[in-house]
């Protein structure tokens, strides 16, 4: 708020800039020092003895003779076939985003150009399943699933996934679809377009801003989760994040737990550069079911 | 748009979210009635020279069979919601009658599966969901007051404990706070006890995951409030400012009015995402000394000898209640706006 009138002062302006360093080193070291930790073997990241190996890289020197490894890493990539989770995971995430999208954007704009009472009482129903936890969802599943023969396979976790995605992108996509306006579609239908041409040809085109929004949390949702992909497929089709988990069950082994720290960093440096390119689109979809609606 | 168009344009995603989350509901709930079936014994006689012996085993073959003919279990009627792990009504019954005080009464209930992960669910989600908002509104508030060229950066930093999945989110901190990371090793330091860890003490564990939420969810009420903060009109503050107002009356009588709808729209959501809590369990190891809801169905359904496929369902079914008390507020009054707006 940098009102012209309001002078702040000396006092609150260094309490505020200390709050800010402060809460993004809350916000930000951890990552940092995974990161950071991740390039140490593990008696240097999780020491015993004394925390400050980790900077100094005692025992890294001792077993590897650099400072940095990146054993970790080409360990859990190849051995730890890393590679295979974030293969499935790059198909589970394209495929989901694609398709939620795809489902999404016809949904959302017949709602948002309804006048009718069931939009409204659809958006509601949307909103209770949004609400609903994804495990008791899965524990719906699995039954049925074992029964149809349909348990472990890409396919089924990307139906799910798409599915469990909808309310939340239909909510997101009609307040985008609300701001466009009406007298756009109308003069097109007026000239002979079908509603479908309509959409396909009018709409879309402005549209993009928030598909991109909607595509984003489709990336996110899928990308990132846990529940659904960790009940719903076998070891074998395992995407990134159930992966990891299974890398801590097996802490016997010596290499384990740094895999994990290296997955952690693999799986989440994508991640962070991806929203450091479209943050505008993150806050704008964050905002726009609160905001506007 | 009439009615015909509606329906085509709607199928496929009225169609994708009635078949994976209408149905599962009502799956869940035909599951929770039907309990996995007692294994079929039978008797075995063994004959060596020094005599007869007779032995009871399982029949595998019969056992199967049964299991085969009807997957779905035994019918169990509220069997499994009535018993030990679920609402435990006989054993509530008997702590009752066998209990002297209250408070040894409250100590056994709350010890029995079901109620100690309902509790611990309550407790997160009673702390983590007002200091989310208070902490988000701070920030918002604080980053609103920075200049305008760097709050790009400063936004994505803040960002980044909400983006990243729970697991992942709990692990990086679990690897700092555990004993041998960096924070852990210099609390039993500073604190001179080289017992101190996260996982021996109840309390703390709870503290831990409590502040992991808080963490973790602060940068989204953040985000919504900054944009909130956004749209505050000026001519009202800069009325204020020459009627001598402090700034947290400022704050008080026209920021926070401006922005109530969205507050209580955060409140939800968080309030909704609290009560689901299960990741950070897995991600701080704490099975132990903290169970939630949502966690007792994951333990029942990877549990490895057989899948507790009704027990699951039962905790599902209580889970969805709980989400539809926390809603039914909500639900009402957009209700009741509903029916004046008509």
């Amino acid at each position: 708020m940098e009102y012209g009138l309001d002078k702040r002062s000396n006092a609150l302006k260094i309490f505020n800039t200390t709050f800010i360093i402060v809460w993004l080193l809350v916000a930000c070291f951890p990552f940092i020092w995974t990161f950071w930790g991740s390039f140490k073997v593990r008696a240097d990241f999780f020491s015993r003895a004394d925390w400050w190996y980790a900077i100094t890289a005692f025992n890294t020197l001792l077993e590897t003779g650099g400072k940095f490894t990146t054993n970790a890493y080409s360990q859990a990539w190849t051995e730890g076939e890393f590679w295979k989770a974030s293969r499935n995971t790059v198909i589970v995430t394209f495929f989901v985003v694609t398709i939620s999208l795809f489902l999404g954007t016809l949904g959302a704009y017949a709602l948002s150009r309804s006048t009718r009472n069931y939009a409204f009482w659809i958006l509601i129903a949307a909103l209770i399943f949004r609400a609903m936890p994804h495990i008791t969802l899965v524990s719906g599943y699995l039954f049925p699933f074992f029964q149809l023969q349909i348990w472990g396979i890409l396919p089924t976790t990307i139906v799910v996934l798409v599915a469990i995605n909808q309310p939340f992108t239909l909510w997101l996509l009609y307040s985008f679809f609300k701001t466009v306006p009406k007298e756009l579609d109308e003069s097109a239908l007026i000239d002979g377009c079908s509603y479908f041409q309509a959409f396909r040809h009018i709409i879309m085109p402005v549209m993009w801003p928030g598909v991109i929004t909607a595509g984003l949390f489709s990336l996110m949702l899928a990308y990132n989760d846990f529940t659904v992909t960790a009940l719903l497929l076998n070891q074998e089709n395992h995407t990134m994040v159930p992966k990891i988990q299974s890398y801590l069950g097996t802490n016997q082994h010596e290499g384990n737990l740094m895999w994990a720290v290296s997955a952690v960093v693999s799986a989440t440096a994508p991640l962070f550069m991806l929203v450091m390119f479209f943050q505008r689109q993150v806050i704008s979809g964050l905002t726009a079911g609160a905001v506007k609606g | 748009m009439p009615n015909k168009t509606f329906f085509w344009f709607f199928l496929p995603t009225g169609l994708a979210m009635i078949l994976f989350i209408g149905l599962p509901i009502i799956s869940t709930g035909i599951q929770s009635f039907y309990a996995q079936h007692d294994q079929v014994v039978k008797e075995v006689k063994k004959c060596d020279p020094f005599g007869c012996t007779v032995s009871i085993v399982v029949d595998q073959e019969k056992t199967s069979k049964i299991r085969d003919e009807k997957p779905l279990g035994k019918f169990n009627g509220f069997g499994t919601y009535i018993d030990r792990n679920h609402l435990a009504v006989d054993e509530i019954g008997k702590f009752w009658n066998e209990t002297n005080s209250f408070g040894e009464f409250v100590d056994q209930v709350t010890n029995l599966p079901f109620y100690k992960a309902l509790i611990f669910t309550l407790t997160y989600c009673l702390f983590v969901t007002p200091n989310v908002l208070l902490l988000g509104f701070i920030i918002a508030l604080s980053l609103n007051a920075v200049t305008r060229r760097i709050r790009g950066p400063l936004i994505f930093g803040t960002i980044l404990p909400m983006i990243v999945t729970p697991l992942v989110g709990s692990l990086v901190l679990f690897w700092m706070i555990d004993a041998e990371g960096i924070i852990g090793a210099n609390l039993q330091m500073l604190m001179d006890d080289p017992y101190l860890s996260l996982k021996s003490s109840k309390t703390l564990t709870w503290i831990t995951i409590i502040i992991y939420g808080i963490w973790h969810h602060s940068p989204f009420a953040f985000v919504v409030f900054y944009a909130a903060l956004q749209t505050v009109p000026q001519e009202p503050v800069e009325a204020a400012i020459i009627d001598g107002a402090s700034r947290w009356q400022r704050v008080r009588h026209i920021v926070l009015p401006h922005i109530y709808p969205v507050v209580t729209f955060v409140a939800l959501i968080s309030l909704m995402d609290n009560f689901r809590v299960f990741e950070p369990i897995i991600g701080f190891s704490a099975e132990g000394s903290a169970q939630s809801l949502s966690w007792l169905i994951y333990d029942n359904l990877v549990n490895e000898e057989v899948i507790l496929f009704g027990s699951a369902a039962a905790t599902s079914m209580m889970t969805i209640v709980g989400i539809a008390i926390l809603l039914a507020p909500v639900l009402i009054r957009t209700w009741k706006e509903f029916r004046t707006a008509r």
